[in-house]
C-alpha cells in the first residue's frame, strides 16, 4: 500500500438507537468521512453531538445501522463478529480517555495483550513490547502494575499497547482528556512523533480547540453531521 | 499459551483476593476434604485389614458364643459375624468347654490344626511400693501367645508345665522401665504384686517381651500405657475359681482347608451338637475375611452418606464459585470491554473466565485434598490403622473440582463474552 491510499471510507454512516419503537433515536445523520493513510485528522464537537458513536463506528466496536465502511480495505459491514475483533485488533490500535490498562497486570504484560490476541509467539512479542515501551520512555517501570503509575504513565503505556500489531489506524478518544497541560503535552508529543517519524494514521477525537489546531485536518462534528472541515495551523514540536 | 497465560491471570487473581477466594472455595474445599478423610479412613482400614489377615492367617476362624435372636440377627453380605460374647447373661452351661473343642478336633482331624485360648481378666496394676504400671492381665495358652508373635527380650515363654497353673508371668519392656529400670534381665525371677479388683496376685517373671506400638497413637505416655501381661490359662481360671470355659475361641485351620465352606460345616455341627437344647444361646464363626467384607461393607454405607453429604457441599461449593464468577464478571466490566477492543475474541474472552472458574475450584480442591488426607491420616492413626493414601478418590477429586469449575464457570463466562463492547467499554 503506497502512501496516500484511502484507510477510512466511511459513507452515509447512519446510526440509530431503539430502532421501531415510538422513541426511535437517531444520532448521526448520514457522515461521510475518508481519512488518507498518513493523515493527522482531528474530530471536534461538543459533548452529545456524536462524537463516540462516531468513534465507536470507526473503531469497529459498533456497527452503523446504513452506510458502508471500507477500514484499510476490509468491508467493515459484511465482517462477522471474529472478523470484528480481527479486525480491531490488528488495524486499530485505541487509546481511551481513561487509559483501560488492565490492572494487577504489569505495564509490560498490558502491551502485549494485543499481541497475545494476534497469537505473537511469547518471546517476539515481549521484545517488541520493551521496544514500545522504551519508545515512549517508560523503559524504567515496564514492571510495575498500573496502579504504581501516574496518568501520564498510564497514558504512555496505553500509546504503546495501541502500537503492538502496527495498526494501520491509531484511534485516539480524548487521550488527554484526563491529564494536566504538562503531562498532556507530553502525550500529544508521542502522536506527533508517531505521526512524523513512523507515518502513522491517527484520528484523534477532542473537545478541545487548541489540541485539534495541531493536526491536519480538524473535522467539526454537530449534531450528527460534519459541519465545517479545515486545515490545521499546525504543530510546533516543544 | 493463552490457556498459560490464563491460568497465570487467574492465580493472580486469586492471591490478589485471598479472603474472598478463600470463602468461595469454602463449599468446595469442605466437599473435598470430608470425602478424602472418608476414603482414606476407608481404605487404610482396609488395607491394614489386608495386611494383618496375611500375618494372623486368613485361615483362623473365630467361634463365638452369641444369643439366639431370629429376628435381629447379626448379618452382613450372608456372612454372620459377632462382635464379641454376650456374657452379661451367659451361665455356665452356655461357654464352649474344652470337652467340646476336644470333640470338634476329633470330627475334623484334617481342618483343625490347634486352638488359640484366651480369658481375658482385665485391667489391673502391677505394684512395688512407689512403682507402678499399668496392665491388662489375660491368661492364654501357648498356641494363642505364640500366634501373638511376640518378640521375647529375656527369659523365655511358658513352657507345659508353667500351663497347669503356675503363678507365672510374661510382662513387657515398658513395665520393666517403670519397676525395674529398664533392666529386662533383672526383671526375670522376680515375684510381682498385681492389683485386680482390689485383690492382689502374686506372679514370678518368666519372660520379658518388647511391646510394639507401631499402629496404635495412644495419648497416653509411654509410663501410663497399659501393656498385655500374660498369665497361664489355667492360672487365670484357677484364679477365677472356674473350670475352663470360652465365649470366643479362635481356630487355626489346616493348610489346603476352604476356610468359607469348613466355617459353617463346622458352626452346624456345633450347634447340633451342642447348643441344640439351648434356648438362648448359639456358636457363630466369623473369619478374618467375613470381618474384612463386613467392615468394607459398613464403610462403605458410611462413606455413601458422607458422600451425599460432600456431593451437598460440593453444589453449594460450586454455587458459590458461580456468584463469585458473576460478580467478578460485573466488576470486571470494563476489563472485558478493553479486552475486546484490543482484539479478543468472544471465545478468547470465554476461555479466560472458565480457566478462572476451574483454576478457583483445582485450588478449592488441592486444599481439601491435603486437608482431607491430613484429617484421614490422623483419624486412620486414632484408630490404630497404618494410613494409605486413596489414590483412586484424590484422582476423581481433582477431575471432579475441575468438572465444577467448568459447570459452573460456563454461564458467567458465556454472559461476559457476550458482551457489547461498546456498553462494556462505558461500564464504570
Amino acid at each position: 500500500m503506497s502512501k496516500g491510499d484511502v484507510i477510512i471510507d466511511a459513507q452515509k454512516i447512519i446510526k440509530r438507537y431503539y430502532i421501531g419503537h415510538p422513541n426511535e433515536l437517531e444520532i448521526l445523520h448520514g457522515i461521510d468521512l475518508q481519512v488518507r493513510e498518513g493523515e493527522f485528522v482531528a474530530i471536534v464537537g461538543a459533548s452529545g453531538s456524536g462524537k463516540s458513536t462516531l468513534m465507536n463506528i470507526i473503531g469497529v466496536l459498533d456497527k452503523p445501522t446504513e452506510g458502508s465502511y471500507m477500514l484499510d480495505g476490509v468491508d467493515v459491514m459484511k465482517a462477522k463478529d471474529h472478523e470484528l475483533s480481527a479486525i480491531r485488533n490488528k488495524k486499530i490500535g485505541f487509546v481511551f480517555q481513561t487509559y483501560n490498562l488492565i490492572s494487577r497486570t504489569s505495564a509490560l504484560k498490558n502491551v502485549e495483550l494485543p499481541m497475545m490476541y494476534a497469537g505473537v509467539p511469547g518471546g517476539k512479542r515481549r521484545k517488541r513490547a520493551k521496544e514500545l515501551i522504551e519508545m515512549v520512555g517508560m523503559g524504567e517501570r515496564m514492571h510495575h502494575t498500573p496502579d504504581e503509575l501516574s496518568g501520564g504513565q498510564k497514558q504512555r503505556i496505553a500509546i504503546a499497547r495501541a502500537m503492538g500489531n502496527d495498526p494501520a489506524l491509531i484511534l485516539a478518544d480524548e487521550p488527554t482528556g484526563a491529564l494536566d497541560s504538562k503531562t498532556g503535552r507530553r502525550v500529544m508529543d508521542i502522536f506527533h512523533d508517531l505521526h512524523e517519524k513512523q507515518g502513522k494514521t491517527i484520528v484523534l477525537i477532542t473537545h478541545s480547540p487548541e489540541l485539534a489546531e495541531e493536526c491536519e485536518r480538524i473535522l467539526t462534528l454537530s449534531d450528527g453531521m460534519f459541519i465545517g472541515e479545515r486545515r490545521g495551523t499546525g504543530y510546533a514540536p516543544s | 499459551m493463552l490457556l498459560l497465560e490464563n491460568i497465570l491471570l487467574a492465580l493472580n487473581g486469586v492471591r490478589a483476593n485471598k479472603m474472598r477466594s478463600m470463602l468461595t472455595m469454602l463449599g468446595i474445599i469442605i466437599g473435598i476434604a470430608s470425602v478424602i478423610a472418608i476414603m482414606t479412613v476407608g481404605t487404610s482400614m482396609s488395607g491394614t485389614m489386608a495386611d494383618s489377615m496375611n500375618s494372623m492367617g486368613a485361615s483362623n476362624i473365630t467361634l463365638g458364643v452369641s444369643q439366639k435372636s431370629s429376628s435381629t440377627e447379626t448379618t452382613a453380605g450372608g456372612m454372620r459375624f459377632n462382635w464379641g460374647p454376650h456374657s452379661s447373661s451367659m451361665s455356665d452351661e452356655d461357654y464352649l468347654t474344652d470337652e467340646m473343642l476336644a470333640n470338634v478336633k476329633e470330627k475334623y482331624p484334617e481342618n483343625v490344626s490347634e486352638y488359640l485360648l484366651t480369658e481375658s481378666i482385665g485391667s489391673a496394676q502391677a505394684l512395688d511400693g512407689e512403682l507402678y504400671a499399668n496392665i491388662n492381665v489375660k491368661g492364654a495358652n501357648n498356641e494363642s501367645i505364640e500366634n501373638d508373635d511376640l518378640t521375647i527380650l529375656a527369659g523365655r515363654t511358658f513352657t507345659d508345665k508353667d500351663q497347669k497353673g503356675k503363678k507365672v508371668c510374661i510382662v513387657s519392656d515398658y513395665l520393666c522401665n517403670n519397676m525395674f529400670s529398664g533392666d529386662t534381665s533383672a526383671a526375670l525371677g522376680q515375684e510381682l504384686s498385681v492389683k485386680i479388683n482390689n485383690v492382689f496376685y502374686h506372679y514370678s517373671i518368666v519372660g520379658v517381651y518388647e511391646y510394639d506400638n507401631s499402629g496404635t497413637f495412644s495419648s497416653s505416655s509411654e509410663e501410663e500405657t497399659s501393656t498385655d501381661f500374660y498369665i497361664p490359662l489355667q492360672t487365670a481360671f484357677d484364679q477365677e475359681h472356674v473350670t475352663p470355659r470360652y465365649s470366643q475361641v479362635t481356630v487355626v485351620t489346616q493348610s489346603g482347608t476352604d476356610v468359607d465352606t469348613f466355617m459353617e460345616e463346622m458352626e452346624s455341627y456345633i450347634n447340633s451338637r451342642f447348643y441344640r437344647n439351648n434356648d438362648s444361646f448359639e456358636v457363630s464363626c466369623s473369619s478374618m475375611t467375613s470381618m474384612l467384607e463386613s467392615l468394607t461393607e459398613t464403610m462403605n454405607t458410611i462413606a455413601m452418606a458422607i458422600s451425599f453429604i460432600a456431593g451437598i457441599s460440593l453444589l453449594v461449593g460450586g454455587i458459590g464459585v458461580m456468584n463469585i464468577m458473576l460478580v467478578s464478571i460485573q466488576e470486571r466490566t470494563k476489563e472485558i470491554g478493553t479486552r475486546k477492543a484490543l482484539g479478543a475474541t468472544n471465545g478468547s474472552i470465554r476461555t479466560q473466565f472458565i480457566v478462572e472458574s476451574i483454576v478457583l475450584c483445582l485450588v478449592g480442591g488441592f486444599i481439601g485434598i491435603v486437608l482431607g488426607i491430613g484429617i484421614g491420616y490422623a483419624a486412620s492413626k486414632q484408630m490404630g490403622y497404618e494410613a494409605y493414601p486413596p489414590v483412586t478418590a484424590i484422582i476423581f477429586s481433582v477431575a471432579f473440582s475441575m468438572a465444577i469449575g467448568i459447570f459452573f464457570g460456563y454461564y458467567p463466562a458465556n454472559k461476559a463474552a457476550k458482551m457489547n463492547p461498546v456498553d462494556a467499554l462505558r461500564y464504570e
